[in-house]
């Protein structure tokens, strides 16, 4: 039980290339925190700071109020999840749970009273005797899990462990580790580029991007009020419709937009966001209060429940996409209109991405 | 495992196809090992004017001859240093390369040498090094205090040899361990790091275990190169000398085959050979096989 706190944490690699700009973060006692990004960006690199796997450049990285820069690994009283789950061949998994304990001269008796524990949590006390290559994918996540929970470190770390596993599987497992991170109340760093499991996991998420982080917030303020251009972009699954106003000022495409709705300081290289589960197609009411958008649709996705209607702004600009409950049939080419309330409406500064408030 | 079954349109046309390879064995491998046996149930004049059959009495005679069982313990002891230093120092060499950011590839390079030198050559590079009068090994061990002289001395002989020998295949084993580290992926020493073990222990508790199939074969590799292609090593340095200290099997069918004359006892000798490395080969794949599976 600890708070992990990053100051000014930076990653060099071979004097020039910075992978990681200067991250400060705090994460509090029991929190769960998931690092989310593009690949590149720099959050694996950062969790393995925290582990004591990479160097840590500068800044400070400490641990329950212990700076942990030049402890080893093993000294830091964290555990890993790695993606491939690194669990080792030859042992049981018995003996995979107890390795940690053993090598911290943990006595034999509560070695065992604790590998019965996590065996029992995680309803893997009838593979004990495996090895781990007769043990599934999600066997193996979970033993891989109870090598982490044994320990009972003061912080857990997540290396995407999901990403090995198949849709369906991942979706139970992610449920399950909430659960347990929950149920146990340990401080966890996750890192993940599936921006839905950062949306159903987190505490808070940290969006990171080149190194450097875009914003800091819980699911839902990540997700109601990107930081960022990048963030817009993102978060939310189909991502959200990013259209300059330069391509859509004049042309008519967009109107109602002049209803008090933008705010000030709005130019023309910059860009306007709206979210496709915010839309709506206008239907034949006359004049629905909102914003407008013309638009000759291209395709027509259909996912079950809603459908996703693709299509390009009249005037020739961007492409934007609309949720449709239910199934929706469009031609090719067919001009709808879509509809959006004023208030789900994001602005971005053109340089730089930044969020413009609406006034 | 599937394996891949190949559809042949003709019954006959598999059997062609391996015909030059089935040949190949059968003139270069299978003939000269029945002759071999033949030959070590036959006794023959060293004119070879005339020859008689005579049962076992070549291997009866074999086990009596005090020479013969030196030679079996001299083979033993030779065979077991050889392997264990080549295979102990090619995984030392492994392991610092593992560990190496830069010129990892340079070292590997220069590591790799010594098994491009002939046998006969290292034999005599080592003879040189060793020699007494112009050595410069035995002018620092004189500084030492040791009076090094394996013209003389059993001991510093067999040290000549197995130095020879292991000297040439360290490399071998150092190539297989570096690609056997490289398989073992990183996160299990990370996995195992963060788990509180250090780098020793990380070393018997993971890398080693992972690592015993590789070491099993090049022990399997290693002990009959020992026994069979330290040939020249041995002939270009010791000749199996001093007072038979150095004469392992294989150089002591070439002495009594192709110097004594006496084939019969040469053949047995070669057949005796080939069945002790064909056993240990039989052992180390059964047994061992089964342990390092996991």
């Amino acid at each position: 039980m600890a708070e992990v706190l990053l100051k000014d944490v930076r990653k060099t690699y071979g004097g020039d290339v910075e992978a990681v700009k200067g991250v400060s973060l705090d994460i509090a006692d029991g929190e769960f925190l998931v690092l989310v990004g593009p690949s590149g960006c720099g959050k694996s690199t950062l969790l393995r700071m925290v582990a004591g796997l990479e160097t840590i450049t500068s800044g400070t990285v400490s641990i329950g109020g212990r700076v942990v820069n030049r402890l080893e690994p093993a000294e830091r009283d964290i555990a890993m999840v790695f993606q491939n789950y690194a669990l080792y061949p030859h042992m049981s998994v018995r003996q995979n749970l107890a390795y940690g304990l053993k090598n911290r001269g943990t006595p034999r008796d509560e070695i065992a009273r604790r590998v019965k524990k996590a065996a029992g949590i995680l309803d893997i006390a009838s593979l004990l005797d495996r090895k781990p290559r007769q043990l599934s994918g999600g066997q193996r996540q979970r033993v891989a899990m109870g090598r982490a929970i044994v320990r009972e470190p003061a912080a857990f770390l997540f290396d995407e462990p999901l990403s090995n596993l198949d849709a369906k599987l991942r979706v139970q497992m992610r449920a399950e580790i909430r659960r347990l991170q929950r149920a146990l109340g340990t401080t966890s760093l996750y890192v993940t580029h599936d921006q839905l499991e950062a949306m159903t996991l987190a505490d808070r998420i940290v969006v990171l991007n080149g190194g450097v982080i875009e914003q800091v917030g819980s699911p839902m303020e990540v997700y109601e009020r990107p930081a960022s251009l990048f963030v817009a972009s993102f978060i939310g699954s189909p991502a959200m419709n990013l259209i300059p106003l330069a391509s859509a000022g004049e042309g008519g495409a967009i109107k109602g937009f002049a209803n008090g709705a933008a705010p000030a300081g709005l130019t023309p290289a910059s860009v306007l966001g709206v979210r496709p589960e915010d839309m709506r197609l206008a239907g034949t009411e006359p004049q629905a209060d909102g914003v407008r958008f013309a638009f000759a649709v291209t395709t027509v996705e259909a996912v079950g429940a809603e459908s996703y209607v693709h299509g390009r702004l009249a005037d020739g600009g961007a492409d934007i996409a609309v949720r449709v409950p239910g199934y929706h049939r469009a031609e090719h080419g067919t001009e709808l209109v879509a509809l959006a309330p004023h208030d789900k409406l994001h602005f971005f500064a053109g340089e730089g991405g930044v969020r413009i408030p609406l006034s | 495992m599937q394996t891949k079954r190949a559809i042949f349109a003709s019954r006959v046309l598999p059997y062609w196809l391996l015909a030059p390879q089935l040949a190949v064995t059968l003139v270069f491998f299978l003939w000269p090992a029945a002759q071999a046996v033949r030959q070590s149930f036959l006794r023959e004049d060293a004119f070879g004017l005339k020859t008689s059959f005579v049962w076992l009495e070549n291997y009866t005679r074999l086990f009596h001859d005090p020479n013969y069982l030196n030679s079996l313990k001299v083979t033993v002891v030779f065979a077991a240093s050889v392997t264990l230093l080549s295979v102990a120092l090619g995984l030392l060499f492994a392991l610092a390369v593992d560990r190496m950011i830069a010129s990892s590839r340079l070292y590997t390079t220069l590591l790799v040498w010594p098994y491009a030198v002939a046998p006969a050559v290292a034999g005599v590079l080592w003879w040189f090094m060793f020699n007494p009068t112009l050595g410069v090994i035995p002018y620092v061990l004189e500084g030492l205090g040791y009076d090094w002289n394996h013209l003389l001395s059993p001991t510093d002989a067999m040290i000549l040899v197995v130095a020879a020998s292991t000297w040439k295949q360290i490399s071998y084993n150092f190539l297989f361990f570096v690609a056997g580290l490289q398989a073992i992926p990183r996160a299990l020493g990370e996995a195992a790091a963060i788990d509180g073990a250090g780098p020793v222990k990380r070393f018997f508790s993971i890398t080693f275990p992972l690592l015993s199939p590789t070491t099993f074969f090049l022990m399997v590799v290693n002990t009959v190169y020992a026994m069979f292609d330290t040939f020249p090593v041995i002939h270009a340095t010791t000749e199996g000398n001093p007072a038979q200290s150095t004469n392992i099997l294989v150089y002591k069918v070439y002495v009594d085959g192709f110097l004594g004359l006496n084939l019969g006892s040469s053949a047995a000798q070669s057949v005796v050979l080939m069945a002790i490395v064909i056993a240990l080969t039989v052992i180390q794949f059964r047994y061992i096989e089964r342990r390092v599976e996991y």
